[in-house]
C-alpha cells in the first residue's frame, strides 16, 4: 500500500495515492459539464418549488404563485367536456329513437357516444365489432333473440337478459337430457330433426321419430315450425344461424344442457342518453329492423 | 495475511446452527399446526430448507478445518454465489419469457386448473426472481469478494458469509413458492409475507455485520468507493425492507397480515421502498461492481476521485426522495408529488457520475473494447445505465408521466435498466469471477462475443418495441373524437399492443438465449478451464506477492 501520489502516464493526470488491490484512482476535476448541469437542475427545481405546491408547512403547505392544484384543474376538464357534450345530451334526451335516426346531427353524436360506451361496456363480450362469439350473439347480422327494432334493443339493453333486474327478459330452455326430461336416444333424433330443419341432410327415421316430440317439448317456444318466438328470445332454429354452434354435437349440447347466456342489466349502470345512443349504435351495425 | 485457524469453541458454531434449529422448529409447529394449508406447505418448505442447511453445518464442519478457512479469504461462499446466480438468472429470465407468451398467445398458455400458473403468481415469480433472486445473489457474491480484496481482510464472523448466502437463497424459495401458492401482500416488489420478511431480516443483519466486520478489520487505510455502495446498499436495503414491511399477521398460524399504514400513506411508503429498491439495490449495489470490475479489468485507474465522493453522496442523498413520482395523478397530495418529481430531475446528474467515472477510466484503453467482450460488456451496460437514468427523470416529469403511466412504456424503461444495464454488469461479473474464482482461463471468448450480440439484439427488439407500444397505448388512451367521446375502448388498445407483445417475447427470449450460453460458458470454465499459470497476474497471488514482500 503506497501513499505515494504519482502521475498516470496515459492522462497525465495525478493519482490520489492510495490503491487497492492494484486499483489507483486519479484525482481529475469533476467535468464542468456535469456541474454545470447538476446546478441548473438544482435551480430550476427551486424555481419549480416558487411557483407550484411544493413544502410542507407546519398547518400545510406552500401554495406556489398560482395557488396551482390538480383537483381544480380536472374539476375544470371534465365539466369543458360535459359543457362541450351539453347541448347534444339534452337534445338525445328528449328526442324519441326513431328522431334521433332522422336528425342526420344527432344521429353522428348518437352513434359516436354509442361506439364510446359499446367498446367499454359490451364488447368483452360481444366483440369489438359486435361479431359475437360461442354463446354470444352477434350483433352485426339480422338475427334477433328479442327483437332488432330500435325498442327491442334498447329495452333488452336496459333490462338485459336473465340478470338481476325485477323486469329482465327472461326464459329457461329445459336440460332435457341432463334433468332427464327426455331419454338420450330422443334427444338423438332431435338433434337430427333441427339438423333437418335447417334444411340440411338428416336421417329420415330420426326425423319421423322426433316429430311429436318437438311438438310436445320444442314447439311451445320455437314456434310449430321452428321458426322461433321472439317473446321468449327462442331462436329461429330454421335460419342456420347458431348461437351454441351448428354441429350436430353443438345442437345435441344444446338440447341436452339448454345453454342460456347472462346478460346483465345496464338500466342502472348507464345514463338513458348512453343507453339510447348504444341503441342506435348497434341497430347501426348493419341487422336494425 | 494469516489464514484464521480458531481452535476449540467458536460463536457462530454455536450461534448460527441454533438460529437454524429455531427455523426448523418453526417450520415444523407451522407445518403441523396451521388451519392454512398453504402455510402448512410454506413450513414444511422452510424446515426443509433449515434441515438442509444444518445438514450443511454438520458436513462442513466435521472436518477440523474447512475447505473455505484455507485460503486468505473466504472465497468458497463467492463461488456458492456465482452459482445460485447464474441458475436464478435463467429460471427468472424463462418465467420472464413464459409471462410474455401468456400477453401474447392468452389463449394458448393459459391453464385454468392450475391456479399457479396464472400471470397473476407469475409474475411476481418472475420480477423476485431476476432482481432478487438472480441480483441478489450477484451482488452478495461480489460484495463479498471485492470486500475482501480491498481491505486485505476475510469477512467476518466465520461461517457466518455461509449463512448468509443459505439464509438468503432460503428466503428466495420462500418467497417464490408463496407466490406460486397464492400467498402475497400485494406489495410490488415486497410481496412475501410477514414471515419471510422477518427471517430476511435476521438474514440481512447478518449480511451487513459480515460486511462491517471486514470492513472494520481493514489493513488499508482508507475505505475504498466500491465498498462505500455496497455499504449504503445493504444500510438503506435493510431500512426499507423494515418500514414496507411493518405488519400485523392475522395469527401466528396464519400468512395474512394487514399493513400498518393505510391509504395514501400506505401507497407512499410502499413507492418510497419500491423506488429505492430502484435506487440502492438496482443502482447502489451494481455501482459497487462497476466501481471494482471496470477497473480491475481494464486495469485502468478510476477516472475521478472527486467525481466518486461528489456523486455518491449526492446520489445516496437525492434518490430517497424520488418515490412520489410513482404516484403522479393520485390521491397523493400535490406538495408531495412536486417534491418527488423535482428531487427525480435533480438526481439526473448524481445517476450520470457513476457513468462517467466508469466510462471514463476506459480513457487510455479504449481499445480493450475490440478484444475483450467481457469488458465490453460492463461497459454497455453504463450506456443503458446512463440511457435508463436519463429516460427515468424525464418520464417523472408530470406531463410526461400523464402520458407513459400504466403503459408499457415503463416496461420498456425498467427492462432497459433491467436487462442493459443491471443483467451486463453482472454478466460482466460473473465472467470476471468464474475465472479468478476457479483460477481456470474462460473457457471460450468467442462464446462471450455471441452471447453480447444475441443480447445485445434481444435488448433491442425488447425496449424498441415497448417504446413504441407504450407510446401508442397513452395516446390511444387519451384520444377523443371530435364527439368529446374516447375515440378507442381499452380492448382495441389492448388488440393493438399484440405485434409489440410478440417483438417483446422475442427479444426475451434471445436475452434467455445469451443467458444460456454464459451459464454452458461458465461450466466448461469452471469443469476444464485451462488452468492459470501462477506468473499470471491474479488477484489473489497479486495479493500474495504483495504480502511476501
Amino acid at each position: 500500500m503506497s501513499e505515494k501520489k504519482e502521475i498516470d502516464d496515459l492522462s497525465g493526470t495525478e493519482t490520489t495515492g492510495h490503491e487497492w488491490d492494484g486499483i489507483k484512482e486519479l484525482n481529475t476535476p469533476l467535468p464542468r459539464w456535469w456541474i454545470t448541469i447538476f446546478y441548473a437542475c438544482i435551480v430550476w427545481a427551486i424555481g419549480y418549488w416558487i411557483v407550484m405546491p411544493a413544502w410542507p408547512t407546519l398547518n400545510g403547505y406552500t401554495h406556489g404563485l398560482f395557488n396551482h392544484s390538480q383537483r381544480d384543474d380536472v374539476t375544470a376538464k371534465v365539466a369543458a367536456l360535459q359543457f362541450a357534450r351539453a347541448d347534444r345530451e339534452k337534445e338525445l334526451a328528449h328526442a324519441s329513437l326513431t328522431q334521433i335516426q332522422s336528425n342526420p346531427d344527432l344521429l353522428q353524436f348518437a352513434q359516436a357516444e354509442g361506439k364510446a360506451a359499446f367498446g367499454d361496456n359490451c364488447a368483452p363480450c360481444h366483440g369489438s365489432g359486435g361479431q359475437g362469439a360461442h354463446g354470444y350473439p352477434n350483433l352485426n347480422d339480422d338475427v334477433w333473440l328479442w327483437g332488432g327494432k330500435l325498442s327491442d334493443i334498447q329495452h333488452t339493453i336496459t333490462v338485459g337478459v336473465r340478470s338481476t333486474a325485477p323486469d329482465t327478459r327472461s326464459s329457461q330452455m329445459p336440460a332435457f337430457g341432463r334433468d332427464a326430461i327426455l331419454k338420450p336416444e330422443q334427444v338423438d333424433d332431435l338433434t337430427e330433426y333441427v339438423v333437418h330443419l335447417s334444411g340440411r341432410a338428416a336421417d329420415a327415421g330420426a326425423i319421423r321419430r322426433a316429430a311429436p316430440l318437438f311438438a310436445d317439448n320444442c314447439a311451445a317456444c320455437h314456434g310449430p315450425q321452428g321458426k322461433g318466438n321472439r317473446q321468449y328470445g327462442a331462436p329461429n332454429l330454421t335460419d342456420n344461424e347458431w348461437l351454441y354452434g351448428p354441429t350436430r354435437d353443438d345442437i345435441h349440447d344444446q338440447i341436452w344442457n339448454g345453454h342460456g347466456g347472462v346478460m346483465p342489466t345496464w338500466g342502472g349502470r348507464l345514463s338513458p342518453e348512453t343507453i339510447k345512443s348504444l341503441a342506435v349504435y348497434v341497430h347501426g351495425l348493419g341487422g336494425g329492423e | 495475511m494469516q489464514t484464521q485457524t480458531e481452535a476449540g469453541w467458536r460463536l457462530d458454531l454455536f450461534l448460527l446452527p441454533l438460529i437454524v434449529f429455531l427455523g426448523f422448529c418453526a417450520g415444523l409447529s407451522e407445518a403441523a399446526l396451521s388451519p392454512d394449508p398453504a402455510m402448512a406447505i410454506q413450513g414444511w418448505t422452510f424446515a426443509a430448507c433449515m434441515a438442509f442447511i444444518g445438514c450443511w453445518y454438520l458436513w462442513m464442519y466435521s472436518s477440523r478445518q474447512p475447505a473455505d478457512e484455507r485460503g486468505p479469504y473466504t472465497d468458497g461462499v463467492i463461488k456458492a454465489g456465482v452459482v445460485a446466480a447464474v441458475f436464478w438468472g435463467i429460471a427468472g429470465m424463462l418465467v420472464g419469457l413464459i409471462i410474455a407468451l401468456q400477453l401474447c398467445f392468452p389463449h394458448i398458455f393459459y391453464v385454468p386448473d392450475w391456479a399457479w400458473s396464472s400471470f397473476g403468481r407469475l409474475r411476481p415469480l418472475h420480477t423476485s426472481a431476476v432482481i432478487f433472486a438472480f441480483g441478489g445473489n450477484v451482488l452478495i457474491a461480489t460484495s463479498f469478494y471485492v470486500v475482501q480484496r480491498t481491505c486485505k481482510a476475510r469477512l467476518w464472523g466465520g461461517s457466518l458469509p455461509w449463512f448468509v448466502f443459505w439464509g438468503y437463497n432460503t428466503f428466495i424459495i420462500l418467497a417464490g413458492t408463496g407466490y406460486l401458492l397464492g400467498i402475497t401482500q400485494a406489495r410490488e416488489y415486497a410481496e412475501p409475507e410477514w414471515y419471510a420478511d422477518i427471517w430476511l431480516t435476521i438474514v440481512w443483519v447478518s449480511y451487513l455485520l459480515t460486511f462491517l466486520g471486514a470492513i472494520w478489520k481493514r489493513k488499508e487505510p482508507h475505505i475504498y468507493v466500491a465498498n462505500w455502495f455496497y455499504l449504503a446498499f445493504i444500510v438503506t436495503i435493510a431500512i426499507l425492507h423494515i418500514v414496507n414491511n411493518l405488519a400485523m399477521p392475522v395469527s401466528l398460524l396464519d400468512s395474512k397480515s394487514y399493513s400498518l399504514f393505510s391509504g395514501v400513506q400506505d401507497a407512499l411508503i410502499q413507492w418510497w421502498y419500491g423506488h429505492n429498491a430502484v435506487g440502492f439495490f438496482l443502482t447502489a449495489g451494481f455501482l459497487g461492481i462497476v466501481y471494482y470490475f471496470i477497473p480491475k479489468r481494464a486495469e485502468r485507474p478510476v477516472y475521478s476521485y472527486r467525481l466518486s465522493i461528489i456523486h455518491f453522496w449526492s446520489l445516496i442523498f437525492i434518490y430517497i426522495w424520488a418515490g412520489p413520482h410513482h404516484l403522479l395523478y393520485t390521491a397523493l397530495p400535490e406538495w408531495v408529488q412536486t417534491l418527488g418529481m423535482t428531487f427525480s430531475i435533480i438526481l439526473w446528474m448524481p445517476s450520470w457520475g457513476g457513468m462517467i467515472n466508469g466510462l471514463m477510466t476506459l480513457s487510455g484503453a479504449w481499445d480493450k473494447l475490440r478484444t475483450d467482450p467481457v469488458l465490453r460488456m460492463m461497459i454497455v451496460s453504463l450506456a443503458f445505465y446512463g440511457m435508463a437514468t436519463f429516460e427515468g427523470p424525464a418520464m417523472s416529469i408530470k406531463t410526461v408521466n400523464a402520458l407513459s403511466h400504466y403503459t408499457n412504456w415503463t416496461i420498456g424503461h425498467v427492462h432497459s435498466g433491467a436487462l442493459g444495464w443491471v443483467g451486463y454488469v453482472s454478466f460482466g461479473a460473473l465472467y470476471c469471477l468464474g475465472p479468478w474464482l476457479w483460477k481456470k482461463k474462460l473457457y471460450s471468448n468467442a462464446l462471450v462475443e455471441w452471447h453480447f450480440w444475441i443480447s445485445t439484439l434481444g435488448i433491442v427488439l425488447y425496449i424498441t418495441s415497448m417504446w413504441v407500444a407504450g407510446i401508442m397505448q397513452g395516446l390511444m388512451w387519451r384520444a377523443y373524437n371530435d364527439f368529446g367521446f374516447l375515440e378507442y375502448s381499452f380492448v382495441e388498445v389492448v388488440q393493438a399492443m399484440h405485434p409489440y407483445y410478440i417483438i417483446r417475447a422475442i427479444g426475451g427470449a434471445l436475452y434467455l438465449a445469451g443467458a444460456l450460453i454464459m451459464a454452458y460458458n461458465l461450466w466448461r470454465t469452471a469443469r476444464d478451464g485451462e488452468p492459470v499459470p501462477a506468473a499470471l497476474p491474479h488477484p489473489v497471488s497479486n495479493i500474495l506477492a504483495g504480502e511476501a514482500a
